[in-house]
């Protein structure tokens, strides 16, 4: 089971200390720091010892803040696991909502759906529109990153937009148009597709990855050279649920240099938005400067980035991607440990939650 | 992300072998009627009949079967084509005043020399450009008439210009001429050429202004003159040469008297205006054919006086008193008689006569009183009413065959005579097809048409219409059924004689009356039609005539969903009294969805006496058996209001759309009876088609969005299947019902047939069978989480073969499925290829065909690929027609991908939308409204024409090609000619093997072109004599410059 497991080995407390509470009632139980196993064990364990075993549970643990945060996959177990100290003090609750099948990072949940069961897929709509309080995990979705990094030219990026059960259109558009190549002859005009308009509001838009007129080289990795406008709309959808562009962007002022330094800033930002027009980005310290509406104000001239997002109006996002991409291992499913903070932690706990990704080791994925 | 590379087989060469053996892409044959015909000929010593159509295309025939075709390089439209009689060769001329010189050769006919380019395009002066050719009898000598007044003279098969004999400038200084008759400094154009049908070397000329010279070709002299007084359109020679007839524009024609002595001839011996006194168009052609009987046929196309009757399309043949006049439905292009040529004969004894019409071809039997028309066993007009949906069922049983053909002979035994088909040249030395092969066709006008698809030549074999089921606003047995009925009565009271001809009917009563889906069982002959009213009948074969109720039911898709209102068309009114059903398919029952939707899909499953059909509102089971309708399912997303607007919704609906377009190039094309019915759908169509054109303008950009559930039409039943299989658990199977919609889901039904399936089934049916009825109860909903539209669902058996069809299993006529192993179904959509296992419906594999490729499934069928190598070998296939125009294929359960071929043009939407395959690897598509391209992906399952014909010349490459490259052939059919004098000849190999090696519609094949000097000296000679100084230095200029591109270039 535990075959893989980055585990820190700084903080070596052997055992953690485990305090779980349903209900009215109380369990207590240690694990193994270093090999805390993977979380659907660990939650089979806890309907075990809570002898109930037929109730879907919500897991939540209290971090060092003091905050409620959810456990509901590996990598936030680990992070809880990891930052427990000594004790970790869990609540659990009965999954009432009936929509918690929405689809989400919950990696639990999400096995249980089939391709077929899509229908289910549909987010469902009166969630939205509580002036929300940020700790439900379903809440927290990645919406977009810059992965491979490492193995593209510094002169392209390759976007990820995760659509899955957003409300948010992609929003964008596409069109003929022709580039220059370098070829042995010298320059080449040659036909290419290119982003030729943006939705306010919508998810490329929303993301800042992608502007108008960046040349699209790549939809998941596949080429588009030779093909027509058709063929690469009909790919683009036909992959919208999980869509990997490779652009060549028409700014290239923004982008990553690679030499900035393996471990990066990640940054994530959640933005809430009860109605709208504030968004959220790092405006200090080497963050990530978010843009919301002018594609062409997002600055990445850092390693690694990416993030940002913009106001929606119903839904919270947070964007997971912020992680730089060091060195990939294994591709993990891309359900990554969101890391859900409240907005007002976020500038003091930047550092913070970077280093212990960082010693995580955690990844981007792709 | 990498994995999603095209998944490739590992190159197993043994693996690579087998594909070899099984998979091959063909263009066979094209069936039906020529598109847009501009050019017809005859060749009486071979029989054979050439036509040229508007795009280039050269398609000769003889008897059925026989049929070569070719193709010029250039689309430009054949103008007029003239055979070298009995040599199997044939000069084209085309528009842009080129003349090729054709000839057939073993493999294909081919070019041979292509001539002069007669100026360069750019150069073309109007005095130059070429009117009318005539070939000498003797074959040797070629005039052409110019617009310029010159004629010139071109040997053949050289095509090189006779410089010492061009006529003009000698006519031109004949001072004894009329001013008349000058044009300028010139005669004005040729309009006829025509040689002495007694004395070789004498022609007669005719002039645009009405001068007809008699010139001696060998004294160089002017005979006769004649001084006709109006414009001049056609001349024929009498059989004896004593007489010819010049036909007018004003309506009229003359005829005039040859005599020796009499050099100047100023009145004709008779001038007859037919049509008159009013004024009259212009008898444009006029054929005089001498009998024994007595007086001459006359034969003449328009004539018609201009104000009533201007607009007719129309031919007129009058022998004494006898005269009919031939109305056509379209324009008339050329026609000619099949006469005797021996040159003993006395007579011309015309048998019969051939009329080529822009949109089909017909052929008057000239020999039997009355003057009847011949059926056609080719070249039929597919088109007569537009197709809208094609059907094919391979291997016919015999019986249903023979029943089709008696009800087929009784149809057409009112209609027309007897006679034998006049053009009969070559020998058809294609085997008997093994098998028989219907291809169903539906048209617009409710018609369902049955072909003979079993061999070369398309042949109708029986037609059904579907409008006397309806009570419809002109009702059908107040129609003529027979023209040659009424003719007879109006030929007392009206003038002229009109006799309608020709099958080729354009104009719909009614627009619901259309086929959309058409299902036939061969087995318990039952027929399944659906149309866009949401009507959908079933019929029974029946060989006696029969007066009957058709039961009528009504199936409200809806289901009560509120909100909705249909703003399209009303349901057809059925008819309410008994209606006469001549033999053949007779309607049974008449079920009617609401709203009156299109129908877009049905399923016919006669074992259990179900139907199944859906439109863009939900679906239908009904068992015709006991006449109830078992289950009604609204597929309606409730958001989706576009799909209540009508028929046709602002959705791209490109088939539709692409259907109207044709309609309105019909329109514009036929011109003459306008039609302005306005039903309600019509205003609907012309906004859309106005939409549609707005779309096209629009700057070329695409949103890219996911689809969603919100998507309009979402709720469009694309596909239905029937299939025993196990759906609720893995120990009992049944009868299921399997639905896919246009937004990805896929239903499926638990179906209880009294009598049928396993277990609980016949348990309960053993209660009382006939009380009992078909339930049905929802087992499965899918829904495909990319939501494409659902294009195909198929059932695998355990040995993962699709199963049977309806009694192929009960009856022994094909392998039982494997009923012990796990089924398994194949649902294809539009953007992918997906396996699931049964009942618990998980996935097993799947084939992402849109994201890898970037195309788009059209249309998928199962077909089994037999080898060429063994026997008995066999592999079910999947094949995938795309919105690119390429085949997929892909082998089952496993999809993996095969090959694939490039087939139709991607621009051809109709095509791609009208493609049918059969069940053993070949298919069909339109490449015109008219005509159906067939293919073959099977590389043992082929019908290409397979012919010879007996020829004058032996077969070798005509002297002026000797030493030069053989040109390369523009042919579709490889194998599709046979040596011509047969098996003593063998063909020079030089000749035929690299035909063999060109491949077929290559580029290359142009490229390698290499023309010998013959062509370049002609064309200089030519020039010398049609240029000025300037301009030929011009000229010169332009050759070299084309040279130095391509050597190929002259022949363009």
């Amino acid at each position: 089971m535990n075959k893989n497991h980055r585990v820190p080995s700084n903080r070596s407390l052997s055992a953690v200390e485990v305090k779980s509470k349903f209900g009215a009632e109380f369990r207590r139980f240690s694990l193994d720091r270093s090999k805390p196993g993977r979380f659907d064990e660990f939650y089979g364990l806890l309907q075990h010892v809570h002898r109930i075993p037929n109730v879907e549970l919500l897991v939540g643990y209290a971090d060092v803040h003091g905050d409620l945060l959810p456990i509901n996959n590996d990598d936030n177990y680990h992070k809880a696991i990891t930052t427990a100290s000594p004790l970790l003090r869990l609540f659990l609750q009965r999954k009432e909502e009936a929509d918690y099948t929405t689809f989400g990072t919950d990696s639990l949940t999400r096995k249980k759906n089939t391709v077929l069961s899509a229908v289910l897929l549909r987010p469902d709509t009166n969630r939205k529109k509580t002036p929300v309080i940020i700790s439900l995990p379903r809440d927290f979705r990645p919406v977009s990153s810059i992965i491979d990094v490492d193995i593209l030219p510094e002169t392209h990026r390759r976007v990820r937009l995760y659509k899955h059960g957003q409300e948010k259109p992609l929003g964008f558009y596409i069109r003929d148009g022709s580039s220059v190549r370098v070829t042995p002859q010298g320059l080449e005009k040659v036909p290419g597709i290119f982003i030729s308009r943006m939705v306010p509001g919508g998810l490329a838009e929303s993301t800042g990855l992608l502007a108008v007129n960046d040349e699209v080289l790549e939809v998941n990795g596949i080429e588009v050279a030779g093909k027509s406008l058709d063929q690469v709309t009909d790919m683009m959808i036909a992959n919208s649920h999980n869509l990997i562009i490779t652009v060549k962007p028409a700014n290239q002022r923004n982008n990553v240099v690679r030499s900035g330094g393996g471990g990066g800033a990640s940054g994530s930002s959640g933005r809430s938005s009860d109605s709208g027009a504030s968004y959220y980005g790092y405006s200090s310290q080497g963050g990530v400067a978010a843009a919301v509406s002018m594609p062409s104000h997002i600055i990445q001239n850092f390693p690694v980035g990416e993030l940002e997002s913009d106001e929606e109006d119903e839904d919270l996002v947070i964007e997971a991607g912020g992680e730089a991409e060091p060195i990939r291992r294994a591709p993990s499913n891309y359900s990554m440990p969101t890391l859900p903070r409240y907005e007002p932690h976020l500038n003091l706990r930047n550092a913070n939650a970077r280093r212990s990704l960082e010693e995580d080791g955690t990844v981007i994925t792709l | 992300m990498m994995k999603f590379r095209f998944r490739r087989q590992g190159t197993d060469p043994q693996r690579e072998k087998i594909k070899q053996e099984l998979f091959a892409f063909n263009k066979t044959v094209e069936h039906g009627f020529p598109h847009q015909p501009s050019a017809l000929a005859f060749d009486p010593k071979l029989q054979l009949m050439a036509i040229g159509t508007k795009s280039g295309a050269i398609k000769v025939y003889g008897a059925p079967g026989v049929e070569f075709t070719g193709l010029h390089k250039d689309t430009t439209a054949v103008t007029q084509i003239h055979f070298l009689p009995g040599q199997g060769r044939l000069l084209s001329l085309l528009d842009d005043n080129t003349i090729y010189l054709w000839e057939l050769v073993a493999g294909a006919p081919r070019e041979v020399v292509t001539l002069l380019h007669f100026l360069h395009p750019l150069l073309l002066l109007s005095a130059t450009r070429v009117t009318v050719l005539l070939l000498l009898r003797s074959c040797d000598l070629l005039c052409i008439g110019t617009e310029g007044g010159g004629v010139y003279f071109l040997e053949l098969p050289r095509l090189t210009l006779k410089d010492s004999q061009t006529l003009g400038e000698v006519l031109d200084s004949e001072a004894f001429l009329p001013d008349d008759y000058r044009c300028g400094k010139s005669l004005g154009p040729v309009e006829s050429l025509q040689e002495h049908p007694q004395q070789p070397g004498k022609i007669l000329i005719g002039y645009s202004r009405g001068l007809v010279v008699l010139w001696d070709l060998s004294t160089r002299q002017v005979e006769q003159l004649f001084l006709g007084k109006q414009q001049l359109e056609s001349l024929v020679w009498e059989r004896s040469g004593n007489l010819f007839v010049s036909s007018h524009n004003d309506g009229g024609y003359s005829v005039w008297t040859v005599t020796n002595g009499n050099t100047c001839n100023q009145q004709p011996v008779s001038s007859t205006i037919p049509y008159g006194p009013f004024p009259c168009k212009a008898i444009n052609k006029i054929l005089w054919r001498t009998t024994q009987t007595g007086s001459p046929v006359l034969l003449y196309s328009g004539g018609m006086p201009r104000a009533s009757y201007g607009d007719r399309h129309c031919l007129t043949i009058q022998q004494d008193k006898e005269h009919v006049t031939l109305d056509f439905t379209s324009r008339v292009i050329d026609f000619f008689t099949v006469h005797s040529i021996e040159q003993e004969k006395e007579f011309d004894e015309p048998s019969a006569l051939v009329v080529l019409l822009e949109e089909e071809l017909v052929v008057i039997d000239l020999q039997n009183p009355g003057w009847p028309s011949l059926p056609t066993p080719y070249l039929a007009p597919l088109h007569s009413s537009a197709i809208t949906c094609s059907f094919h069922i391979s291997s016919v049983p015999p019986k249903l065959w023979e029943r089709l053909v008696n009800a087929g002979k009784a149809q057409q035994g009112r209609q027309h005579a007897h006679g034998s088909w006049p053009i009969c040249g070559g020998k058809n030395l294609a085997p008997p097809p093994k098998q028989q092969e219907l291809l169903l066709t539906g048209h617009e006008d409710g018609t369902v048409r049955f072909w003979d698809a079993s061999g070369v030549a398309l042949t109708p074999l029986y037609k059904l219409g579907t409008a006397n089921v309806f009570h419809t606003d002109c009702d059908p047995c107040d129609d003529p059924q027979d023209p040659s009925n009424d003719p007879d009565m109006q030929q007392e009271e009206e003038w002229p004689p009109f006799r309608k001809v020709g099958c080729f009917d354009p104009y719909s009563d009614d627009p619901r009356l259309g086929i959309q889906k058409i299902s036939l069982c061969k087995y318990s002959n039952k027929l399944v039609v659906a149309g866009t009213a949401g009507q959908v009948i079933v019929l029974g074969l029946s060989d006696e005539r029969s007066d009957h109720m058709v039961d009528v039911s009504v199936v409200d898709l809806l289901q009560d969903r509120e909100g909705f209102t249909w703003k399209g068309h009303d349901r057809l009114e059925p008819r309410l009294k008994p209606a006469p059903f001549p033999p053949g398919f007779q309607p049974l029952v008449l079920v009617q969805c609401l709203p009156p939707a299109s129908v877009t899909a049905v399923a016919l499953h006669a074992e259990w006496n179900l139907i199944s059909f859906g439109t863009s509102h939900g679906f239908g089971l009904f068992d015709y058996h006991r006449r109830n309708a078992v289950l009604a399912r609204c597929t309606l997303h409730p958001n989706d209001s576009l799909a209540m607007e009508g028929p046709l919704s602002r959705v791209k609906s490109l088939k539709k759309s692409l259907r109207q377009s044709f309609r309105r190039i019909r329109k514009s094309r036929v011109s003459g009876k306008k039609r302005t019915i306005t039903t309600p759908t019509s205003k609907v169509q012309e906004a859309n088609a106005a939409l549609a054109e707005q779309e096209d303008v629009a700057p070329v950009q695409r949103r890219i969005e996911p689809r969603s559930a919100d998507d309009s039409l979402s709720g469009v039943v694309r596909c239905l299947c029937f299939a025993d299989t196990f759906l609720r658990d893995g120990t009992h199977h049944g009868p299921t019902l399997w639905a896919g919609t246009n937004s990805g889901s896929v239903y499926a039904y638990a179906l209880e047939v009294p009598g049928v399936g396993s277990g609980r089934a016949c348990e309960r049916g053993g209660a009382g069978e006939s009380s009992v009825c078909v339930e049905a109860v929802l087992g499965k909903e899918i829904q495909l989480m990319h939501r494409a539209p659902v294009v195909s669902i198929c059932v695998l058996d355990g040995r993962g073969k699709p199963l049977p069809d309806p009694y192929e299993a009960s009856q022994d006529l094909a392998i039982a499925p494997d009923m012990t192993n796990a089924h398994s179904v194949l649902i294809a959509s539009e953007e992918q290829l997906k396996v699931f296992s049964l009942p618990k419906v998980s996935a097993k594999t799947k084939f992402k065909l849109t994201a890898h490729e970037g195309c788009r499934v059209r249309k998928v069928a199962l077909v089994a690929f037999s080898s060429t190598a063994q026997e008995d070998y066999s592999e079910h296939t999947l094949v995938c027609l795309t919105n690119l125009g390429d085949m997929h294929l892909f082998n089952i359960p496993a999809l993996r991908p095969q090959v694939r071929y490039d087939c139709i043009r991607k621009e051809d939407i109709s095509g791609i939308a009208s493609c049918v395959f059969t069940k053993n690897g070949q298919g069909f598509y339109l490449i015109s409204p008219s005509e159906y391209e067939r293919f073959s992906l099977s590389a043992k399952v082929i019908t290409e024409p397979l012919c010879s014909v007996q020829l004058d010349r032996p077969l070798e490459p005509t002297p002026a090609l000797q030493g030069s490259p053989p040109l390369a052939c523009c042919s579709r059919s490889l194998c599709g000619f046979l040596p011509l004098t047969g098996q003593t000849e063998e063909p020079p190999s030089a000749l035929s093997s690299p035909i063999l090696d060109t491949p077929l519609d290559s580029p290359l094949s142009c490229a390698d072109l290499t023309l010998d000097s013959t062509g370049e000296l002609t064309v200089e000679d030519v020039r010398d004599f049609l240029t000025t100084v300037d301009e030929a230095e011009n000229n010169l200029k332009n050759i070299k410059e084309e040279e130095g591109r391509s050597t190929g270039i002259l022949i363009n």
